[in-house]
């Protein structure tokens, strides 16, 4: 058992990316995930690594697909309006099969919004963000420690599968501190890039490249893609569940607000209330099959997001017929109270709100 | 029999999608041509920008990476980064480095990144049909410019050599021409120059070189040859706006 250490959700997210083996960033600056580059260039020339400035999050992202094109673990940071920057890019690097990680620390939008903690973002991170067919693997930490553990896993999964990887966690986990064991689960692996650009010597020519103009050739590109997706769905989904055994509500909630959602839980059930927590750690791939599984026994659901309803998209999608799913939703800066979630609760249980 | 001529070992043997009278092709050659004299195909990665030299990887032997439109200056910064021992180029054309990357293309030279960039300047965008583009010249007729550039509502022709030339990161920005034989004798010795500035870590090296696009000029390759040398080069001067020549320039 590792020593423990109060640590700051950006800090412990830009240690995990060291301790993934990441050498590279490329950033610009925006509140509120500043702690990110700012730890990094201190950090990474002790390493023999690579921190550059850049002039926009048009060229960060740019810079990790150079780097990551050359086979490194490469990695940017940004908020919303930064992130909407890098969306060209992204698609480019799904479209070429280059792995990256790209952390959203959520602030409030549209436009520029306010630096307020907010999961705003959730739709463009699962289910759009660039142009054309693709997904990027998505991770939403609930904890600090989970800052740290799940960026290392987001560059193991964006490598195993040559896909970017998203880590997106509102600012609240960013800023928040906690102790944290700032030592990874199990030894980091970076596995071979034999598909890697570092000159031909002793091999033929390598392309990546997302640009597919023959007949027929785009569509079975777009194929092979929905292919690797659906391995992703098949294999990679996290989750956690808390008193759902003999729930008769289940709370469906995702970083911040699943962590509020557990004070509830606790605060309901000494009143009475069984309600439990399905909480997805992983967005894409999104535990629809948990959701529809726990949703034939337990009729009632509630989905809180600090958003006017992303999430819940995917829930009514994933619930079964029967299910009752009601929406609890604090945008723009607005963070649920647990009180508020419990009286959100009995509320779904009369059948008095419906999403 | 020795060979007095042959195909360079850095181009493959592969019928170009370029137009007839075209000079992107010579471009490609004297590059190829000089990364065979320099030995360095093996170390050597490509990046090509989006427009007609975005197949740069169907007709050089070596690794590419192709960026998005006008960002190939950032993709060139992150690899030569992540691999400071390999030779790395991009080949943009100017719509790709005049207008929608200009800040990468600047942003890269002023941080001095060593990778060499061969600008393509044929005063339109070529593969979506001859629209205007910054370099286009006043009076210009383009697909989108149907009355000609006029400079009250599209500005003047962007001088990228002179703009670049004014970095403290450029070791190298010249502007040479394609139009001729002797004028492309000169452009070969600029694409060596630039990238012995790359392998000597000089710091960021830049030639332009003025081309035809005689298809979306409605010229022939012939004329296209006269348009180049008659009215592109009064308005982009040809010449070295900048060489370092020593390494003790921080």
């Amino acid at each position: 058992m590792s020593e423990r250490k109060l640590t700051k959700g950006n800090i412990a997210l830009a240690e995990g990316a060291l301790q993934a083996g990441c050498r590279y960033y490329f950033g610009y600056p925006i509140t509120p995930q500043n702690d990110i580059p700012e730890y990094l260039s201190r950090e990474l020339p002790k390493r023999s690594g690579v921190f550059i400035p850049a002039e926009s999050e048009i060229a960060s992202i740019n810079m990790v697909m150079g780097a990551a094109a050359s086979g490194k673990r490469a990695m940017t940071s940004s908020s919303g309006p930064g992130i909407s920057l890098m969306q060209e890019a992204l698609s480019y690097m799904a479209g070429s099969d280059i792995p990256c990680v790209v952390v959203n620390i959520m602030r409030s939008g549209p436009g520029l919004g306010g630096i307020a903690p907010t999961q705003g973002d959730y739709m463009q991170a699962v289910h759009g963000g660039g142009h054309g067919d693709y997904r990027n693997i998505v991770l939403a930490p609930a904890s600090v420690q989970e800052m740290f553990d799940l960026t290392i896993r987001a560059f193991e999964l964006a490598d195993k599968y040559r896909n970017p990887a998203m880590v997106i966690a509102d600012a609240m986990m960013g800023q928040i501190q906690e102790p944290c064991r700032l030592s990874p689960e199990r030894p980091v692996v970076v596995p071979e890039k034999p598909w890697a650009l570092t000159g031909r010597r002793g091999r033929k020519p390598q392309l990546l490249k997302s640009l597919y103009l023959g007949p027929g050739e785009q569509e079975e590109h777009n194929l092979l893609m929905k292919r690797k997706y659906d391995t992703i769905q098949q294999n990679e989904v996290m989750f956690e569940t808390k008193d759902l055994d003999d729930a008769e509500i289940m709370i469906i909630a995702f970083g911040t607000p699943a962590r509020i959602a557990k004070t509830a839980i606790g605060e309901a059930r000494k009143q009475g209330i069984r309600a439990g927590l399905l909480r997805p750690i992983t967005l894409f791939p999104f535990p629809g099959d948990e959701v529809a599984r726990f949703s034939g026994k337990i009729k009632n659901i509630l989905v809180v997001e600090m958003n006017t309803g992303q999430m819940l998209m995917d829930v009514k999608i994933a619930a079964h017929r029967d299910a009752a799913v009601s929406f609890l939703g604090r945008p723009g800066g607005g963070i649920p109270y647990p009180d508020e979630i419990v009286r959100e609760i009995k509320k779904a249980l009369k059948g008095v709100t419906a999403a | 029999m020795n060979a007095v001529f042959k195909r360079p070992d850095a181009l493959t043997d592969r019928e170009t999608h370029f137009c007839p009278g075209c000079t992107h092709g010579t471009a490609h050659r004297i590059i190829a041509e000089v990364i065979d004299e320099m030995g360095i195909v093996d170390d050597i990665i490509g990046i090509p920008g989006v427009g007609c030299c975005v197949f740069l990887y169907h007709y050089f032997p070596i690794d590419v990476l192709e960026a998005p439109h006008g960002r190939a200056p950032a993709c060139a910064t992150g690899m030569k980064r992540a691999q400071p021992d390999k030779i790395v180029f991009v080949y943009q054309g100017d719509g790709d480095l005049a207008a929608i990357g200009t800040s990468e293309v600047i942003h890269a030279a002023n941080r001095g990144e060593n990778i060499s960039i061969f600008f393509i300047n044929n005063s339109v965008y070529g593969m979506t049909g001859g629209q205007m583009a910054p370099t286009t010249l006043l009076g210009q007729q383009t697909t989108t410019t149907p009355y000609g550039r006029e400079f009250r509502t599209e500005g003047y022709p962007i001088k990228m050599a002179e703009m670049l030339a004014t970095l403290e990161g450029v070791a190298y920005s010249a502007r040479v021409s394609l139009h001729s034989p002797k004028h492309v004798n000169q452009a070969k010795r600029a694409v060596r120059k630039a990238f012995e500035m790359q392998v000597n870590q000089m710091g960021f090296s830049m030639v332009e070189m003025l081309s035809t696009c005689n298809t979306n000029w409605r010229v022939s390759p012939r004329e296209a040859l006269k348009v180049v040398e008659n009215e592109m080069i009064p308005y982009f001067p040809l010449g070295v706006f900048k060489e370092r020549t020593g390494k003790d320039f921080l």
